[in-house]
Parts: structure tokens; sequence; C-alpha cells
């Protein structure tokens, strides 16, 4: 017979050993869905895994597309997870990115043809101020009228979605497009573009800033009182409380330092890799960015490891559904049983498993 | 009415890391009054746990009326005729008396059927209780007379009582004792479970003691002296706080015509209540739960704001203040829920530390926590108040009760309070640990702080308190010296018994609604 029994107190091994127990359960779960589709396994989760990074032949192309697309899955998880550490849920990454895009694209744009050092940095506040503006409408409606931000900032997605659109076809069309939807190309205008710092390794201001945001989160969260007021919020509210902590505050910073976060990763992203406001520029990053937040444990370290290896998973995956065809279906599917395998393995943290006879001990 | 009723025999249970129950053996008479007594921790619960069916033993078996008994889940139990009131009720608090009860029947008959055999089942046993009100405005002397009711209505062979006084008034304990010797008389056995010695000596036949999860000794409680069944229960001679008193005529806390919301939907709001608190002295606030205790100490913890002169430290009014605010002026608060309000679960005993002593022990410079000097602070709760765990890095959830309200109440006495309000201060802690709270308490009101204890351990309030005043839904009587005082008019003070003019009015209360 088998057993769980209640720990004592969290283990501390298990909480780093969970993690890379879940990426070898999920090599073994997926190998067997991608076998299911008529593909070979090991083959599907060496191109996923091991190609990108050291494959002769795509690598020098795939290497760089790691860091470009794990700089905003780090920079919204890092935020993300001040909110999930303090039990505010703030599922709207993905509406404060495209908000964070827009208002900084706007700003750059504003300016066109018009070069000055001082556009691209007026850009990044626009784009901070964009995401903590969206934010903050969840954040306001929780504290006033208890409402619930998992709603609230979810359905804002969609309202930002549209107002991508909108923009897209209407405000920020570029004139010379040709009728096309779309703005101009930041990318060639050099004051309002955030270029590859150092050629050949996908460098951006965005992996400064993601790097930069780690290890100002590691030192807010474990040495500054508003991260220990955080977790003991979400640990125990009315603890908290009597600890003399400001519930609404907590959700307001919680909301805010997400919304600034996530608008920065749009706002690099809009004026680097993609370059411009389109209707396709939203991309998930958002709700990527709440997998790598848990799968980081939400701790900053954790993050920026779980946001390179998600990025791996991207870049694998399109390498495997062009490789072998595997439809991009599966590779989603695969994507989200890493998150699956992470919280399930999290019962070994809290509980011990026994097997076999109960014993006296 | 003689003859064995259930037979125990070499009953163990074990749970990691300690054995509840070893090997425990005891019978019970039809038509007994048995008492099961111990501290906590001793094993009282984990054996009632199985004789109930909610535990199954590791070893050993029983027997009912010679056959033999093994209930797979409380459902068995109660078909074979055992009924157990729980210290916590399980009470739907938006639901009335008679749904409740409802509720916990297999085939419950329709509502008017049942409210009437609730009136009948009430009047018989002299438990006024009224069907149709709803539980949420019941005192608690009235909620465990509907779990009670409950039981009976099952006609039970044995009713198994888990610490039943522990919520009552004295004058509401009176009544109870009258319907458990009336049920005893009428052939119910009954397994009374508690840790005071002079009610076991009133009520009841005989008494198992436990101790450690083992049976150390049965006795006839009427013949023998409480010191000894004491002595028994604890295993060695207990160290009992001196207590003289250090009241001065200097003004340390004045509270005027402190009016309050409540906490919780069914809570109880303050209504104007006033006293003055004199340094060095030590007052007691007794008064059954739910009657606001839980209100007055958010008010004076600062987790709810008041007008500011409702509460004034020295000439300072501070009603309007946070808890932070109030702690950097000398206010300190210990509450009553250990784990979740005055401690964070699973958060170390550092991090706890650091939760109510950041102002005063200076924990945190610019915004930064300074860890080494929290762990420090820590280290010293958990030497002078020997808190036994093996060190500051364990999660507060990982240490028994009465470790961590002995690290609580230490975290608030040793920033050197002005003033210091604690809830229930030794509520399910053993008896050594309860004795050094305690003693700490005093040794604190000595060195010329002001203490509040709130309790509903009278024994406790007569033991360490210079004054005492009652709390009754939510007015404060006006505080007395405790040495003036004995058992039957701080009952009165209490509000008697609760409740008991409902069943022979019920008209008045259907009115009152």
């Amino acid at each position: 017979m088998i057993r769980l029994e209640k720990r004592r107190q969290p283990s501390k091994r298990w909480t780093y050993l969970t993690p890379p127990l879940a990426v070898v359960a999920i090599m073994i779960a997926g190998g067997f869905m991608f076998w299911l589709l008529g593909k070979d396994p090991v083959e599907a989760i060496r191109i996923i895994f091991w190609d990108p990074l050291f494959n002769e032949q795509f690598a020098s192309y795939s290497r760089p597309q790691i860091l470009v697309k794990a700089a905003p899955l780090i920079l919204i998880a890092i935020g993300l997870s001040f909110g999930f550490r303090a039990g505010v849920w703030n599922i709207g990454a993905e509406g404060q990115y495209i908000m964070g895009a827009i208002a900084g694209a706007a700003v750059g744009l504003a300016f066109f043809p018009t070069e000055s050092a001082l556009i691209f940095p007026l850009m990044v506040i626009a784009g901070a101020l964009g995401g903590f503006l969206w934010a903050m409408i969840p954040a306001l409606l929780k504290i006033a009228f208890r409402t619930n931000e998992i709603l609230v900032s979810l359905l804002l997605v969609y309202v930002a979605d549209l107002y991508l659109a909108s923009v897209s076809f209407g405000a920020l069309r570029n004139p010379d497009g040709g009728g096309f939807p779309g703005s101009r190309n930041l990318q060639q205008y050099p004051s309002a573009a955030n270029p590859e710092l150092i050629a050949g390794t996908g460098a951006h201001w965005g992996v400064v800033t993601a790097i930069f945001a780690v290890a100002v989160a590691y030192v807010l969260l474990n040495h500054h009182r508003i991260g220990f007021e955080i977790k003991l919020t979400g640990q125990s509210p009315r603890a908290a409380r009597f600890a003399g902590v400001n519930p609404n505050l907590i959700i307001a910073v919680c909301l805010g330092f997400s919304g600034i976060l996530a608008g920065l990763a749009g706002l690099f992203e809009v004026s680097g890799p993609s370059g411009q406001i389109n209707i396709d520029f939203a991309s998930g990053y958002g709700f990527t960015a709440i997998i790598v937040a848990f799968l980081g444990r939400l701790h900053p370290v954790g993050i920026l490891l779980a946001g390179l290896l998600m990025a791996l998973t991207y870049i694998g995956g399109e390498l495997a559904q062009l490789m072998l065809g595997i439809p991009a279906a599966a590779i989603l599917a695969f994507q989200g049983m890493l998150l699956f395998f992470l919280l399930a393995m999290d019962v070994l943290t809290d509980y011990r498993i026994l097997v076999g006879k109960k014993g006296l001990n | 009415m003689t003859g064995t009723l259930i037979k125990i025999d070499g009953l163990t249970k074990a749970y990691p890391g300690v054995i509840a129950n070893d090997n425990v053996s005891f019978q019970i008479d039809a038509g007994e009054v048995h008492a099961l007594l111990g501290e906590n921790g001793a094993g009282k619960s984990t054996l009632v746990k199985m004789i109930y069916g909610l535990v199954k033993p590791d070893a050993g078996q029983m027997q009912l009326r010679g056959k033999p008994y093994a209930p797979a889940e409380p459902r068995a139990a109660r078909a074979a005729g055992v009924a157990m009131v729980f210290q916590h009720f399980s009470l739907f608090e938006a639901l009335t008396v008679a749904e409740n009860i409802a509720l916990g029947m297999e085939n419950p008959p329709p509502m008017r059927q049942l409210s009437d055999r609730i009136t009948t089942v009430s009047q018989d046993y002299g438990l006024p209780l009224d069907p149709h009100r709803t539980v949420g405005d019941l005192s608690a002397g009235e909620r465990q007379r509907v779990e009670i009711i409950r039981c009976l209505l099952q006609d039970p062979k044995l009713l198994i009582m888990d610490e039943p006084t522990s919520v009552l008034t004295p004058q509401e304990v009176d009544i109870l004792f009258a319907t458990l010797r009336l049920l005893r008389d009428q052939g119910t056995s009954i397994l009374y479970i508690s840790h005071k010695l002079e009610e076991i000596r009133a009520l009841c036949d005989t008494a198992t003691i436990l101790r450690g999860g083992q049976n150390v000794g049965t006795c006839d409680p009427r013949q023998t002296a409480a010191r000894d069944m004491a002595e028994m229960m604890v295993g060695s001679r207990l160290h009992v706080p001196e207590k003289v008193s250090h009241a001065t005529d200097q003004v340390a806390l004045t509270v005027n015509r402190l009016t309050s919301r409540a906490v919780s939907p069914f809570g109880t709001r303050l209504r104007d209540v006033s006293f003055q608190l004199w340094q060095g002295e030590i007052l007691g606030i007794g008064g059954v739960a739910g009657n606001g205790q839980d209100e007055l100490l958010a008010a004076m913890s600062g987790e709810m704001q008041v007008n500011p002169d409702a509460i004034r430290l020295g000439n300072r009014p501070i009603g309007h203040l946070g808890p932070n605010k109030r702690r950097r002026l000398g206010l300190l608060a210990a509450p009553e829920e250990r784990l979740g309000h005055a401690a964070a679960p699973d958060m170390t005993l550092t991090e706890n530390a650091l939760l109510s002593g950041k102002v005063r022990k200076a924990l945190e410079e610019n915004g930064f926590l300074n860890w080494n000097k929290a762990r420090r602070f820590a280290d010293q709760i958990i030497d002078r108040f020997d808190v036994r765990t093996p060190n500051a890095a364990n999660a507060a959830r990982s240490l028994s009760g009465g470790n961590l309200q002995k690290f609580v109440i230490g975290r608030e006495i040793l920033q050197n309070p002005l003033v210091l309000v604690v809830n229930q201060p030794t509520w399910g802690v053993d008896a050594q640990a309860a004795a050094a709270i305690r003693q700490a308490l005093l040794d604190l009101a000595a060195e010329g702080a002001a203490v509040i204890v709130i309790s509903q351990d009278l024994d406790e309030l007569m033991e360490i308190t210079d004054r005492f005043a009652a709390l009754n839904e939510g007015r404060l009587s006006a505080p007395r010296p405790t040495a003036d005082l004995d058992v039957e008019q701080i009952g009165l003070m209490l509000g008697g018994a609760h409740g008991m003019e409902v069943a022979h009015a019920p008209e008045e209360s259907t009115a009152a609604q």
C-alpha cells in the first residue's frame, strides 16, 4: 500500500529536486505522446532539447533566438511571481504586455522622423506606464469593490487585443504602408529601435532588463520589507494584518509591478524582434509566463532558468514541427504538460510517500 | 443498570514520531459516568476518536455489550449506539437549530415533526433550546445544547463528551451536569473527557487517567484527593505561579466608550466598553467565547481601527493607529489563534520573530530587513522561554501548541511592552507550559507593565489577575478586584446561564426575531 503523509515542514531538498524531475518526466511522457503520433520519440526529444543549442546546422541561428524568447518570459514571470506569492492572481499579463507595446510604440512614432537619444528612454517609460495603468484597473476594482482580479485582468486581455487591432488599422497605421495594417517598422527608425547589442547573441535591451529584474527581485524578496510582507500576505492574511501589513497596498504593488514589467517586455519586443505594432503582435508570452513563474518556483533565479528552458522548448518545438512534422498543438500540449508535472511533483515537497505497511516510528 | 457496556482492550495508535495511545485498556459500565482525565497531548482525543470510529487503531480491540466492536466510520459507531459531542462544534451558523440537526441525520423526519421532537427532548432533559433560532445567534452554551440534543435524538447507549465545560459559564455547567446525571439515571453511560479535576469529582463515578498515551491508573474520583489525581496526570509536582500584586496608581491605558463593528458576520460588536488599566496590574477579562473577545483584541492590537479617543495610551489618543504605530508606542498584543494569526504556520521562527518584532527590535533599516538580528531575537525567545525546537530555522507549524504559544507570548514580552494584551494565553497548552506562561505574565507586571488577559479559563483568571471584568454580548462589566470574587459571582457577571429563559418563553424569542 502507498500512503501519503504530510511533512511537518516542506522539504527543502524536494523543493529544488522537483523541477528537474518534472523535466525528466515530461521527456518521458512527451516522448510517449510523439510516439502515439507516429514519430520517433527519441529523435523528437533530441530535436526539442538538444538541437537548438548544439546542432551544427541550426545552432548559430537558434541559440540567439533563445535569449530573444526568454527575455520577455522572464521579465513578465518575475513580475507575476510577486503577485502569486501574495495570492494576487494577475492572469492578464498578456494584456499589459500589449498595452505597454502600444504606449511605447506610440511615443516613438509620435517623434518620427526626429532623431534623438532621448526618444528610446521616453518609450521605455511610456511602455512601463502603459502596462502599469492597464494593471491598475483590476487592482483598483479589487481594492474598491472586491472584484476578482483573475476575471478582470483576464478579460482585459481581450480588450487589449481588440485595441491592438484598432490601432493597427487606425491610429498607428503606417501612412506609407500602402493600406496594409500595422505601424512603421521601429527597427528602421534608429532612435526608437531596440537593436541586438552584441552581434550573434540575440541580447537586446530587454535581455539586459530581464537580468536586472531578476537581481532586483531577488533582493526585494529576500532582504526587503515588501518581499516579506508579500510572502506573509500570501501565506497567512490574518497574520499579515496582525503584522501591520496593508492588504490594499500589497494588491496595488503586486499588480502594478507585474504590469510595469509586462509593459516593458512588450515595449522591448515591439521596438526589437517584432519591430512593429500589428494585429498579430500578441504572442502568448503573457500566458506562458505564468507557467514560467511556477516552473521557477516563484523564485527569481528559478524563473531565470525556467524562462530559458521554456524558450528552448519554443525553439525546439518549432524545429520539431519543421523537421518531423509534429503538429503545433502537440508542442503546446508538451509545454502544458511541464506545468502539470511540476504541480503533481509538488506533492513530494509537502508529503512523504510511505510504501508498504505502516510502521511505528 | 449494571454490567459492562464497553470494554477497551490494549488499544494502540501511533502517529509518526509519537505514540498517541500505548496499550490502553479500561471498561465502562452501563449507567456510569466515566471520566477520561489527562493533560493536553496525553492521548484522550485519539482514544475517543477510535471509539467513535474516526481513527482506526493499530492494535487492540473493543467489545460493546460483549460483542466485538470495530466501527469503520462514525456512522457505524452511531448505529451501534455511540454518540459524541465534540469540543469544537460543527454547526452551520446561517441555518436554524432544526436544520442543523436534520443535516446530521441519516433519514431526517419532516421539519415540523423534527422541531416537535427537539422541543420534547430539550424539555425532558432540561436543555432549553428553540428549534427555530438561527445558530449564528446562539451563545456557545446553546450551540453545545444543539450538539447534545442531536446526539440524544439517536437514543445513545454511550455518550462521549469532549471537554464540554470549556465554553460554559458556571451556571451553564450546573444545567449540563443535571442533564448528564438524568441521562445516567436512565441507563446511558457517559465518557467525560476533561482536565478539570473539580468537575470530575462532582460528576463522575470512575476516572481513567492517561499520561503520555498510557493508562496510568483508574480511580474513584470522589474518594481520591484532587492533588493525587493531578500528580498522576502530570507525573510530577506542578509549579504554581505566585501571585503578588504590583498595581500602581499610574494610568497605563484608558479605554473610553469603545464601540466597534464585528470582525466576522456572526461576531459580536463591542458596545460602549470602558475601563482604565493601571501600570503593574493584570486585568482579567472573562467571558464565554463569541462575546466580543476577538473584537476587543483586534481593537487593542490596531487590526481594527476605532475613534482616536476611544483608546488612550497614557494621555495619547491611539484608537486610529495601525498595529505597527501602536507597537512603537508600547502597546503589544498576542491573539488567540496561534497558527495563522499570531504566527504564520509555514514561516520559520526567525521570520515569525520579525512578524511582530520588526518595529521595537529595530530589525529593519530603510526598508531592508536585518536577518541576523532577527535570528538573534528568535534565538533569544527560544532560549528565555524554553521553546523546544531544534533551531529558529524550523517552521512555526512544526512546534507543538504549547511551545509555539511560549514563543508567541515570549516574542511580545521580550519587546518590553508598556501594555500587553493577550487572548487565551494558555488555550490548548499543557500544564507545564501554561504555568510558565502565567509566570511570565506575572513577571512582566512585576516589572511595571500593564497586562490584559482575555480568557475563558476562570481558574487562570482567578490565579493571576488583580481585577476582573466580564465581557458579555460586547459589553464589559465594571472591573472588580479578583480577590473579592467567588466563582458564583463571576458566573453571574458572565451573564449567568445564557438563554435559560428561551425554553420557558419561546414566544418571546420568536417575537424578538
